[in-house]
């Protein structure tokens, strides 16, 4: 079975073209016009990434985004109309995965989507486990323990701690980060790896506040430590 | 009647008149109003201490003259008295009876002789009109008059009991050294009070500034686009026509710009959907070019030039009318200089553009928003490629003249025709072609590039500007002035 993306986009005209230019990459494009029948057609065919609108009639995106997340750690693309305003960092804290600016090209979102599909590299080649004191990680299973209980976590959160895994104790920046994960360059938006470190903080860390395990190196980056 | 010499004379006195109520209101203009209250405050305070000092001073100088004169009056009865008794006992010791009565500068004539006969004030200082009326008609009389440099009263009383006249100089000396301290007193009173005049003048000078001086503060302001700016309301009944109709004027204008600014949004913001649908339907159309003919395939290459045209104009409009409405947020951080502008013109439209820098400036920390200043770069890459026929240059240095070293310059320079003088200034306003791109068949470019980088630099805290390019050769230089954040 081919991959499924979901679009939720409220004019028909958008979401034809965009569903065009989607069937071109091969993918099968499932469409919804409002949150509403976003959550519905989600349910029956469980895409494999949702774009979303975040400006929608009734239920908005930021909303589908919440629900969505209660019951999948799919992969989401939001669409926000601004680059500089709250909206993006209130999308990505509700769920979403990254972001695009529109009007966007459908070869950018078709990037963005493959980016998202990509699998999580091995952590650690060989090693069926990998632990940091109370955290361990199970990356062929992709599964992510806290004291010995397995948290939800979503692809990119998990891709993200594999990252991080690849050198523990090492510092990434913020633009390795953005490269290895999003596949962004010099000047994708920082803002996705800070929201997305605070989201993984939320689920991997006793206290999220006083992180002991993904830490802030000031001025640097982040780091991964037991 | 007039005569004719008057009609004449009129014309030319009225001129004068003119000439001098222009010099005056020119004058005065030229001092300024700050100036003017001093100087109104002053000069009044002058001439208020200057009238009192003089009015009490004279007012006090006959008051202390009224009364020496008739104490000394009453003291010159006494003595005449005196000599009376005395020359009726012994008739013929004037001398001794004048020396008994204690008078400073007494004078008898007695028998027609005047005793002393030598005095320091003696019978020819006596005025005619006083000798007269004491010797001839008898009576007392008095009279003051100046010897030399003092002022002196003489009393003249006849003695009619043994014919005699008895006269007596009396000096102001003690009156005049009162009067000398009182005279001191009333100057440094006057100097005391003009000073305290000018202080006042100062004080109401600045308070009557203020309100002034804030409204140019405000005016600037709103000029620099902080149009929320306002006025404090003040309960003054004066100045709250000035704050009241300030405001208002800034409300208006505010809304004005705001709706404006709202307008392009709204508008900008409607277009993305349809450029949405645009993009995509054209790249579906791309990806089956080999379907079409050639001449639908021609048709299409114009449409997606067109697109991505359309598209990049409603960004930048949408970016502008973000700046208009204050909207921009930047995310700064520190940045590599040299890192990011290769990173910069690597995504720029011409990525292979030749950058040439100083060997010591790879260690330059800048401080922006990387993709705003992107932009910035991106736009000047693509201004130079649409106005020269070769390819653009980028050359990074140390801004020069400029100690201590805090700024380095971004220049991007190409080999079109150059150009204008007149236009380097208005190149940088909106919608703003240069010459050259009018003539030109492309005629790409929105007019909104120049302006968009111009925003994102003064965001920064930056300038930019055209000029010609320095190596003579021709062509425009853009040059990018940002502050260093830091040298390691």
């Amino acid at each position: 079975m081919g991959t499924r993306i979901l679009t939720v986009e409220d004019d028909q005209r958008i979401r034809a073209s965009v569903k065009l230019a989607l069937e071109d990459e091969g993918w099968i494009v499932d469409e919804a016009e409002s949150g509403e029948e976003a959550v519905k057609v989600f349910a029956r065919t469980s895409a494999d990434v949702v774009l979303i609108d975040i400006m929608l009639p009734g239920m908005d995106g930021f909303d589908l985004c919440r629900t969505i997340r209660r019951s999948s750690d799919v992969p989401i693309v939001m669409v926000t109309a601004r680059v500089d305003t709250h909206d993006v960092v209130a999308g990505l804290e509700a769920g979403a995965d990254d972001y695009l600016t529109k009007p966007f090209a459908p070869k950018e979102l078709s990037a963005r989507i493959r980016a998202l599909l990509r699998r999580a590299r091995p952590a650690a080649p060989g090693h069926a486990k990998m632990s940091f004191g109370n955290l361990d990680i199970i990356p062929d299973e992709g599964k992510v323990l806290l004291n010995q209980k397995e948290v939800s976590i979503t692809k990119t959160e998990f891709r993200l701690l594999c990252e991080l895994a690849q050198d523990p104790g090492g510092v990434f920046s913020r633009e390795d980060l953005l490269d290895k994960v999003w596949g962004y360059g010099y000047f994708g938006d920082g803002r996705l790896v800070d929201v997305h470190i605070r989201r993984l903080r939320m689920k991997v860390e006793d206290d999220p506040a006083n992180p002991k395990h993904v830490v802030t190196v000031r001025g640097l980056g982040y780091r991964l430590q037991s | 009647m007039t005569s004719p010499i008057t009609n004449k004379q009129r014309p030319a006195t009225n001129l004068r008149l003119r000439i001098r109520a222009f010099a005056l209101k020119y004058r005065f203009r030229r001092i300024g109003l700050r100036n003017r209250i001093l100087i109104t405050f002053g000069f009044g305070a002058l001439i208020l201490s200057v009238v009192l000092a003089t009015t009490t001073y004279s007012l006090t100088r006959s008051n202390l003259i009224a009364q020496r004169e008739e104490s000394s009056a009453k003291q010159a009865n006494r003595s005449a008295q005196l000599l009376t008794t005395d020359l009726k006992t012994y008739p013929d010791n004037a001398q001794f009876s004048l020396s008994r009565i204690g008078a400073d500068n007494p004078l008898l004539y007695y028998h027609g002789e005047w005793t002393p006969a030598i005095a320091n004030f003696g019978p020819n200082l006596i005025p005619e009109s006083l000798l007269k009326q004491v010797i001839e008609e008898k009576v007392s009389a008095r009279i003051i008059t100046r010897i030399g440099k003092d002022t002196v009263l003489i009393i003249g009383i006849p003695l009619t009991d043994i014919n005699a006249q008895y006269f007596e100089f009396i000096t102001f000396d003690h009156v005049g050294a009162t009067l000398e301290s009182l005279r001191l007193a009333l100057l440094s009173a006057a100097a005391i009070t003009t000073f305290v005049g000018l202080m006042l003048g100062l004080f109401a000078a600045q308070r009557a500034v203020r309100p002034l001086a804030s409204a140019a503060l405000a005016a600037r302001a709103i000029a620099d686009g902080r149009l929320d700016t306002r006025l404090e309301p003040t309960s003054d009944p004066d100045l709250k026509i000035l704050t009241e109709s300030f405001n208002e004027m800034a409300e208006t204008m505010q809304k004005r710009v705001e709706r404006d600014a709202q307008f392009a949004s709204d508008v900008s913001h409607e277009l993305r959907s349809p450029l949405m649908t645009l993009s995509a339907s054209i790249e579906v159309m791309n990806g089956r070019r080999s379907e079409l003919s050639d001449r639908s395939q021609a048709a299409l290459d114009l449409l997606i030039a067109d697109v991505a045209r359309f598209q990049s104009l409603v960004e930048d409009l949408l970016e502008i009318s973000r700046f208009d409405a204050g909207a921009i947020r930047l995310t700064r951080e520190n940045l590599n200089l040299m890192e990011f502008v290769r990173q910069a013109v690597a995504v720029s439209s011409l990525p292979e553009t030749n950058i040439s820098c100083e060997t010591d400036i790879e260690k330059i920390i800048i401080r922006g928003d990387r993709r705003r200043l992107a932009r910035v770069i991106a736009n000047l890459i693509d201004n130079a490629r649409v106005h020269s026929d070769g390819t653009p240059s980028v050359v990074v240095s140390l801004a020069e003249e400029d100690a201590p070293v805090g700024h380095v310059w971004i220049a991007v320079e190409d080999d079109g025709q150059g150009l204008i003088e007149s236009e380097m200034q208005r190149i940088f306003d909106r919608f703003t072609r240069g010459a050259m791109a009018g003539n030109r068949g492309t005629s790409e470019g929105a007019g909104l590039g120049l302006a968009l980088v111009n925003e994102h630099v003064r965001l920064h805290g930056g300038r930019v500007w055209a000029q010609h390019r320095r190596d003579g050769e021709p062509g425009a230089r853009f040059v990018v002035e940002l502050s260093i954040e830091s040298q390691s």
